[in-house]
């Protein structure tokens, strides 16, 4: 009582500063990060962390966690389609489940439970298969029926007289959100209280080669010597991935999202629709976050457009026609690493001391310890682990997609 | 309303068209499964001028047009005829 007290009056805290204030950039590093997002960020905390490989740089040309990281809708759930990526995605949601107390950060990760709405036989046909799937991998998910919707979000119009009607629904009860921000920050402070160097405005310009090997980074800081390479750049991949002569099966495409303003809270689950291009839910400041379809082409830009949220919203009114006098407050976007099969790259790459981590397109955010945690362990063991390996570059080459279309074409 | 100039029909919502993807050189019938998994998957995904593939879907009416893919500013659009 005495401690909450002088806790509240600060007298009992002590003035931590989030992270150490800037150095020169050192001529050369073990291992450098291109990229301070939540990726770059936690593969650096665990390369400290895991390996003891603390001569580390994380190399940013904006700010830290500004990126996707920040833009997303924070949405974590592990219901995908394909056996490699449930493993995956449920590796990471069970990272997720301690990360705050691992990082000393509430990171709000909260269990709300997640539905993805079916309004065509065929769409009922694909979450029957990704429940099979997920049951197989120990995931749980389920196929439910209108009555059972009803009980989980009777706030939803289920009329048989709906344009759509809501046939059914992939229920995933572990479904959840998290704070995006907080776990940016975690992952930034923890990494750098065990020596990792982060330097924001700071950007990476090329790459010095010599026999498919980066010898040198180019920063707008001045070069320095790497031994190993990670870039993590998201929409920026191949960008980067071209300054070490390596191309990609990615586009750059916009992702749009939105909040509404504070309402009461009166919406406990997530609620996705594929067919609708359409998801929601209420963030614990009682705003309607919402996002839906990824722009119709490819663009390097975050601009925001009225063709998107008409579309968007024309099908959420559909689902909450009663939400149709709330205004929107903020808007965005951010771009997304697209790639054929819906599912990301992680693992070595033709240079043979670059590692890649990217392809994550509109889902990389709940990835982002299991990422952080394998690609750590790829750069330390120099060879790609195992739960990462099926989502290796070279697949495009010898056509082993990884077809993930069905669980992963909904932005988020 | 973003306009996109058509060669066929003129300036119309570019909400009317489709992207088709960026100019690309097909490979030969007989080239190595390695280029033709180049063809399909690999793309140039550059920061600038871009020369992409666009359809007007109503008249299904396939053109080029270049685009700046850091502006999104439409930069110019002509026939398949004019490609070199
Ligand atoms: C609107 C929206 C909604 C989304 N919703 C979800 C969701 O609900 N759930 C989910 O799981 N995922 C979601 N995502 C996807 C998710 O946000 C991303 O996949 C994820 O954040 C990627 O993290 P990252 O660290 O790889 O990339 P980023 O956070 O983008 O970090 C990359 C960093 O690299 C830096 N960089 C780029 N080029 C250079 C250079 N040359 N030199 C130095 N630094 C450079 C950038 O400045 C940036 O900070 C969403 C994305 C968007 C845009």
């Amino acid at each position: 009582m005495l401690q909450l007290l002088k806790y509240g009056l600060g007298l009992a805290r002590a003035d931590r500063r989030h992270l150490p204030s800037e150095t020169p950039l050192k001529k050369s590093y073990d291992v450098v990060i291109v990229g301070g997002g939540g990726h770059g960020l936690a593969a650096a905390y665990h390369l400290a962390k895991d390996h003891g490989i603390r001569d580390v740089a994380v190399i940013e040309k904006g700010y830290l966690g500004g990126g996707n990281t920040a833009r997303n809708t924070a949405i974590v759930r592990a219901n995908y389609l394909t056996p490699e990526g449930v493993k995956f995605y449920d590796a990471s949601m069970k990272l997720f489940e301690g990360l705050s107390s691992e990082l000393g950060i509430n990171v709000m990760y909260s269990k709300r439970g997640h539905l993805t709405l079916a309004h065509t036989d065929a769409s009922v046909r694909t979450m029957r298969w990704r429940a099979e799937v997920n049951k197989h991998m120990g995931v749980s998910s389920e196929v439910i029926g209108a009555e059972e919707i009803a009980r989980v979000a009777p706030q939803m119009d289920l009329s048989r007289s709906a344009r759509w009607p809501v046939l059914g629904a992939l229920y995933h009860p572990i479904g959840s959100t998290a704070r995006h921000d907080a776990v940016a920050w975690g992952y930034a402070r923890e990494a750098s209280a065990r020596g990792v160097e982060l330097h924001q405005q700071t950007e990476v310009t090329g790459f010095d080669m010599a026999d498919g090997h980066i010898k040198a980074i180019e920063t707008s800081r001045g070069r320095i010597e790497c031994g190993r390479v990670l870039m993590a750049v998201a929409g920026a991949s191949s960008l980067v991935a071209k300054m070490a002569e390596v191309s990609l099966p990615i586009r750059t495409v916009p992702l749009q999202a939105c909040v509404s303003q504070p309402l009461k809270p009166f919406l406990d689950p997530i609620i996705v629709s594929g067919s609708l291009h359409t998801y929601i839910w209420q963030s614990q400041r009682g705003e309607l976050v919402m996002g839906g379809a990824s722009d119709p082409y490819s663009l390097y830009s975050t601009r925001s457009t009225l063709e998107w949220k008409e579309g968007l919203m024309a099908h959420m009114l559909e689902l909450f026609p009663y939400l149709s006098d709330v205004r929107l407050m903020r808007q965005w976007a951010g771009m997304t690493d697209m790639t054929p099969d819906f599912a990301p790259i992680m693992g070595k790459t033709p240079v043979d001391n670059l590692y890649i981590d990217a392809g994550w397109g509109t889902w990389g955010f709940k990835a982002t310890p299991a990422c952080g945690k394998f690609m750590a362990d790829t750069l330390a063991y120099d060879r790609p682990h195992s739960t990462i390996a099926p989502f290796r570059l070279d697949r495009f080459e010898t056509f082993n997609q990884l077809g993930e279309a069905g669980a992963a074409s909904v932005g988020h | 309303m973003k306009l996109m100039p058509c060669p066929l029909n003129g300036s119309r919502n570019i909400q009317e068209f489709v992207c088709g993807g960026e100019v690309q050189k097909l490979p030969a019938d007989n080239a190595p499964n390695r280029e033709w998994a180049d063809y399909t998957f690999q793309r140039e995904n550059a920061a600038g001028v871009v020369r992409e593939w666009w359809m007007h879907v109503p008249s299904s009416y396939w053109f080029i047009a270049e685009r700046d893919t850091r502006t999104d500013e439409i930069l110019k659009t002509y026939g398949v005829e004019d490609l070199t």
